[in-house]
Order: C-alpha cells, then structure tokens, then sequence
C-alpha cells in the first residue's frame, strides 16, 4: 500500500507540472485571445459604389509588395479579360478586383477590391502554432515567415479565404497575404501603396473608428444610395477593412453569414479544458486503481479467512 | 526456425537477432513471397514519389490549392492514423488501470500498433507540410499556444513517448537487459496515465481544430460537440483496431504462441465487441444531440444530409447493433466483420469531416480531389509501418511472454 501511495504523490505531482507546463502556460502568453482593442488603429474604407475597376491597385500592390510582375500599369487597366471569372488571392497576387453584375443599373457593373481583412481578432493569429502572425497596434495583421513551418492551418482558419500558400516551392514555401503596407502606416503620414494609387478616390485610409463614423455618415447623407450596412464594422468580431455597397453585400462576392464572434472565440471553451484534464484525470485514475488494489487485497484477505477458518475446523 | 542451422555453427547475434536465426542467404530466400512482391511493386513506385514530393515540392504532386490547403494527407493519414491508433490507450487503460487481466496480453500489440500508427502518422504530415525540416518548431523555436494545433503538436509528441515507454520493455527483453527492462515496468502505470490525460486532450484536439472554421465546415458535422466527437470515436476506434489487430496477428504470428488458445481470443473478441457495442451506442446519442443542439433537421432532407445519414446510421447504429446481435449468439465471426465496418466508418467520418463536407460552400469545380500521388504516398507510408510492425513482430515478445521473464506487474 505504501509503495501505491508513494508512486500517487509522484504521479501526481508529475501530471500538476505537467498539466502546468502544458495548460497553465496559456495565462502567461495568453494574449493573442485577449487582444487589446488597439483604438488608434488604423483603416481602410472601401466605397464600392465609386470604384472604376481600373485594376491599378493591384499593380501597385505587386510593385510594392516586389511581387513578381510582368506588366505595365496601362496594361492592367486596358485588361478586362481578368473580370470574367472571380477571381481570389493568391501567392504572387495580394489583392484582386472583381467586377459584379449592378441590379439597379446594368450599364455600371460594380467593382470589388478583395484583400486581408485584418481582423480585429485573427482567426490565422489564433490557429498559429508558432505564433507567425501577429496583429500590429497600427491594425495591420503581419506574417513571420521566419517561424512558418508551413501547416496551413491558417489557410484554413479564415474566414475570408485570404492566405494563399507558395506550393511551387519545394524549399522555402510562405504563406503570403497582404501586409497592410505595414512599413509604410507605421511611419508618419504613410499610406498604403494601393489607396495611394488609386486615381477614384474609393479607399479612404484613416483611422477606424473615424472610419467608421465616415462611413455611416455618408450612408445617412447620400439616401439611396447605400444598403444600411458597413461591411467589417461587426464581421467576425470587426476588421480594419471596412466596405461601403450600393447591393446587399452576399451580391458582390461577400459572405454575409459569418456572424460576429471572431473566430478564435470558438476555440476558446476547448483549450481551457487543457489545465483541468491534467489535474483531474491523474486523480480520478489513481483513486480508481488504489480503490481496485484495495478491493483485490480485500478479497484475497477473505478467501484466506475462509481457508483457514475451513483447516481450523 | 532454428532447426535451419547447422548442429556445429551457433548463430551470430546478426544472425539471431536480426536474420531470426538464419544465415544471410537464407533469410533473403525466405523473402520471397507473394505478400513481399506486392509490397515490392508498392515501394517501387512509392519511393520515387516521396522523392518527388520532397525535390519538387507540394504544387506538383498534389492537388492542394488555395482555396483547399488540406487533403488526404492530413484527412487520412493524420486523422485517420491518429483515431485508429488509440488501442493503446484503450487497451492500457483497461489493463493497468481497471486491471482487467484477461485482456493483458492484448496490452503489447495494442501498445505496437498504436505507438506505429502515430509514428507513421507524423511521418506522413512531415510529407504535408511545406517546411518538414521545421517540425520541431513549435516545441523549441517558438510557442503559439493558443492553437488548438500547438496542443496537438505537443500532446502527440508526448504520447508517442509514453507509448514508447510502455512498450519498449519488449526491446530491453530482445536484447536482453534485465535491469532496464525493469525501470520502464516501473513506469508503465504513470505513462499509462499520462498517456489517458494525453489522449484525451489530442483525440478530441484534432476535432476541434475545425472549432474554428464554422464557415467552412458543413452544419451537420460542424458542432460544439466535436471535440467530444473526436474523442468517443477514438475510444471506438482503438477497440475495433484491438479486435481487427489480434484476429490478423493471431493467425499470421500464430506459431509464436506456446500455448496458442484460439477460444481465449474468442473471449476476449467478444467483450472487446461489448465495449465496442456501448460506445458506438454512445456515441449515436451525442450525434443525436448534436443534431438537435444545433437545430440542424432541416440539413437531412439535403445531399449531405444523405451522406450523414449513411455515416451515422450505416456505419455507427447498424453496427452497434449487429455487435449487440453478435456478441449475444457468441458470433466472433460478425465482430470481427463489424469491427472492420466501424473501422471504415470512422475513417468515412474523418474524411467528411477534413474533405468531403469541407468548403461545402464552394462550387464543385473548386473542390479538392487527391492527386494520384497523394495516394500514392499515403498507401506507401501505411505500407511501411505495416512492414516495421512485421518486422518487430518477428523478432521481438510481442506476442508471447518472453520465457527468460517474470510477466509484468506494477
């Protein structure tokens, strides 16, 4: 029985470092779901109701990004080609113009600037298991392709179907996205390449939450001219990318049954399970086999009795 | 095996150990079987493909896309090779902690097979994963710990330890060393229960890494519930796996056994079908309430909700009534068929959960479909842990009780 009791303690103790080292670590660096609401963080408002579908943010965004590029900037705005399909990100592409059909006047399709959403709370930040992503104070959601091992995970995990991955790389694959111009907005006055080139003034870069209070101002000044409706503002919890639509949005591309928990959330009520199966398991287990042992011991004491009671008589 | 020698030569160690007493040549004729030609035409063409895969990268020999950034390698081999490889821990914490002797002799295949099956499925993702020669990452360089990943990455990493530790006691006695042998006895009960909190929380991770992807996973198979999902059909899958396991590697190492008892097994067989019967019934509750818990009738009248149909009743009920039919009429036969029935079912189960209702959302021409080398590496990763197993199977107490030993006790 001693020998039971002692090897309990010390596997007890063992499954409490343990489920330390495994569970509780989570409250030390748990800080990526409890993400500081980051108020000055900046923004970009997209009013789809003015954009052309000129396409040269997109080939802003490959020169900035120095993606591979093999076309001038007249050529991306005479090529209508591209707008037969819908079209989504892809390694060498950050951002995509995708052109709708307009319900309201036909003549004037709509045009649609696709791109990372930085979500307030990341769904790609939370499925990291080495923490390659990270959401910047400026809003920014950044990659670190120096600790990707290349899972996908992130892929996966989002929402907007936005990370694409370098496939054709047998060595150094990278998850790539856009980066938000993070060097350009973390300096004064910086703006990202794509709302600088942009000739028709759609993207408004700013703050959010001036943004945001822009963009239901122009919704109640402009009658009818608006769905009452700013895409980004509660979308899996709200995104630094908001968007103005003159069609309900589900028309032009955007999924509008994503609800507005942000994704890690639903992560959240499993990994705090990890603390208490580590404590509770090892302690219901060795109560079960000391119960057991001692059960065994019992019987065979009784038999024993029995015998001897029996050679007694 | 050792009447093949000669009466004046005793046998090298090589040959003892390594050539099962034969000499070099002899061991290479006694190779030359069917099973071995097959296995021979599968490495043939297997092996250039992992090559391929590793010189030319994933864009080539797979299908993966942007859109779809996991197929079968992660749906089958992971998934799949993770569940069907809890025997271990069933059989484990059956013997050790419940102490149910009569099943103790399952404990070391079970413990093989199951420490195998993680091997090879980690060997398998290595394959997935853009950069491979990263996979000690998450454990050295750098700790995302909000990832239900970051969990499994950690757990399945600890848990094939502790099945390495449970059953490596087999290799000390192979090899012959009493005292070392003695130490990782000691510790089968502590890595007996580590091992049971370690599963608990894997098994059900794997499911909840789809926790966060409501979007993209169809509502019947998308639920709150997944996590313990995952963890239900483990249990189920490491019972069947033990049932399917002990028929083939009974038949197949038979003459190992001594004192081969065919009616034992049969026993055994049918409690394992008992087991297997309750926690399929279990488990067709928690779908039940999930159904309900997510309000998701209206799915069933849809295409996918044929396909559920035929998961839940096809490969969940029907069996575990068959397995309550069979275990009453003592039908060993039926539990074992349906041990193979369960088993397809839930890696059926894995498959609609990773791949087949996955980006459900999105037009056919979009969907995945694995490439043919795909396939290809994974039937050659499965058929090398089956060879490993063979190969440990011959040479090492797995079986049968090491006649130079005392049997294991805690």
């Amino acid at each position: 029985m001693d020998g039971t009791r002692r090897d309990f303690l010390k596997i007890l103790t063992a499954a409490g470092i343990g489920g330390l080292a495994l569970g509780g670590s989570r409250d030390a660096f748990g800080d990526a779901l409890n993400l500081p609401g980051y108020p000055n963080q900046f923004g970009v408002l997209v009013d789809t109701t003015v954009c052309i579908g000129c396409r040269r943010c997109e080939w802003a965004c490959k020169e900035a990004n120095k993606l591979p590029n093999e076309r001038s900037l007249r050529e991306y705005e005479k090529d209508q080609t591209v707008f037969q399909k819908i079209r989504r990100t892809h390694a060498d592409t950050f951002t995509v113009v995708n052109r709708f059909n307009n319900p309201r006047d036909a003549s004037r399709p709509i045009y649609v600037k696709k791109q990372c959403m930085h979500c307030y709370e990341p769904g790609c930040a939370s499925s990291c298991f080495v923490k390659a992503f990270t959401k910047t104070p400026v809003g920014a959601v950044t990659y670190d392709a120096s600790l990707c091992v290349g899972c996908r995970y992130c892929m996966a995990a989002c929402p907007f179907d936005i990370p694409a991955y370098q496939y054709n790389d047998p060595w150094t694959p990278e998850v790539t996205k856009c980066t938000f111009c993070f060097d350009k907005i973390s300096k004064q006055g910086g703006v990202p390449a794509c709302v600088a080139i942009c000739p028709a003034e759609t993207m408004t870069f700013g703050k959010r939450s001036d943004l945001i209070d822009l963009a239901h101002k122009r919704i109640q000044d402009n009658p009818g001219r608006y769905v009452n409706h700013v895409y980004g503002e509660n979308e899996v919890g709200g995104t630094s990318w908001l968007y103005l639509s003159a069609v309900p949005f589900n028309m032009i591309g955007f999924r509008t049954d994503l609800g507005t928990v942000p994704i890690p959330t639903f992560g959240k009520p499993f990994l705090s399970l990890v603390a208490p199966v580590f404590v509770a398991i090892p302690a219901l287990c060795m109560g079960f086999y000391s119960f057991k042992k001692y059960r065994d011991k019992m019987t065979q004491d009784e038999i024993r009795r029995a015998l001897e009671q029996k050679e007694g008589k | 095996m050792s009447s093949s020698i000669s009466a004046a030569e005793t046998p090298t160690w090589i040959q003892e150990k390594l050539f099962l007493g034969m000499t070099w040549r002899e061991y290479l004729r006694s190779n030359y079987t069917p099973f071995n030609a097959v296995v021979a035409v599968i490495l043939i063409v297997g092996i250039p493909v992992i090559i391929y895969r590793l010189v030319y990268g994933l864009g080539p020999s797979t299908n993966l896309s942007d859109n779809n950034p996991w197929g079968i390698w992660i749906g089958f081999d992971m998934l799949c090779g993770v569940a069907l490889a809890a025997g271990g821990f069933v059989i484990g914490t059956a013997v050790h902690l419940m102490g149910m002797k009569d099943y103790a002799f399952l404990f070391r295949p079970a413990v093989l097979t199951g420490f195998l099956g993680y091997l090879f499925a980690i060997i398998a993702l290595t394959f997935d994963l853009g950069r491979y020669y990263r996979i000690p990452y998450p454990m050295v360089v750098s700790w995302g710990v909000n990832s239900v990943l970051f969990l499994v990455a950690w757990h399945v990493a600890l848990y094939l330890s502790c099945q390495f530790v449970e059953w490596c006691p087999a290799i000390w006695e192979w090899l012959n060393l009493k005292r070392t042998r003695k130490i990782f006895i000691k510790a089968t009960l502590g890595a007996t229960i580590f091992g049971v909190c370690l599963s608990m929380l894997h098994q059900s991770a794997l499911g909840s890494i789809f926790l966060l992807m409501p979007e993209k996973l169809h509502p019947l198979w998308y639920s709150d519930y997944i996590p313990l999902w995952f963890f239900m059909t483990a249990v189920t899958g490491g019972l069947v796996m033990t049932i399917i396991e002990s028929a083939a590697s009974h038949r197949i190492f038979s003459h190992q056994i001594k004192h081969h008892d065919p009616e034992h097994l049969d026993r055994v067989t049918l409690g394992l079908g008992k087991a297997a019967a309750v926690s399929l019934f279990a488990y067709f509750f928690m779908k039940v309430v999930g159904l309900a818990h997510g309000n998701n009738w209206g799915y069933l009248t849809t295409g996918y909700g044929y396909l559920y149909l035929v998961e839940v009743l096809g490969f969940v009920l029907l069996p575990a009534f068959l397995f309550v039919y069979a275990v009453q009429n003592r039908l060993v036969g039926l539990v074992r068929a349906m041990a193979i029935v369960t088993a397809l079912g839930i890696i059926f189960n894995r498959l609609n959960h990773s791949i087949i209702a996955f980006n459900w959302h999105l037009a056919w021409a979009d969907r995945y479909v694995p490439h043919w080398m795909e396939v290809v590496l994974t039937v050659t990763v499965v058929t090398i842990g089956i060879l490993t197993f063979r190969w440990i199977m011959n040479r090492m107490p797995i079986l049968y009780e090491h006649p130079d030993f005392e049997p294991e006790e805690h």
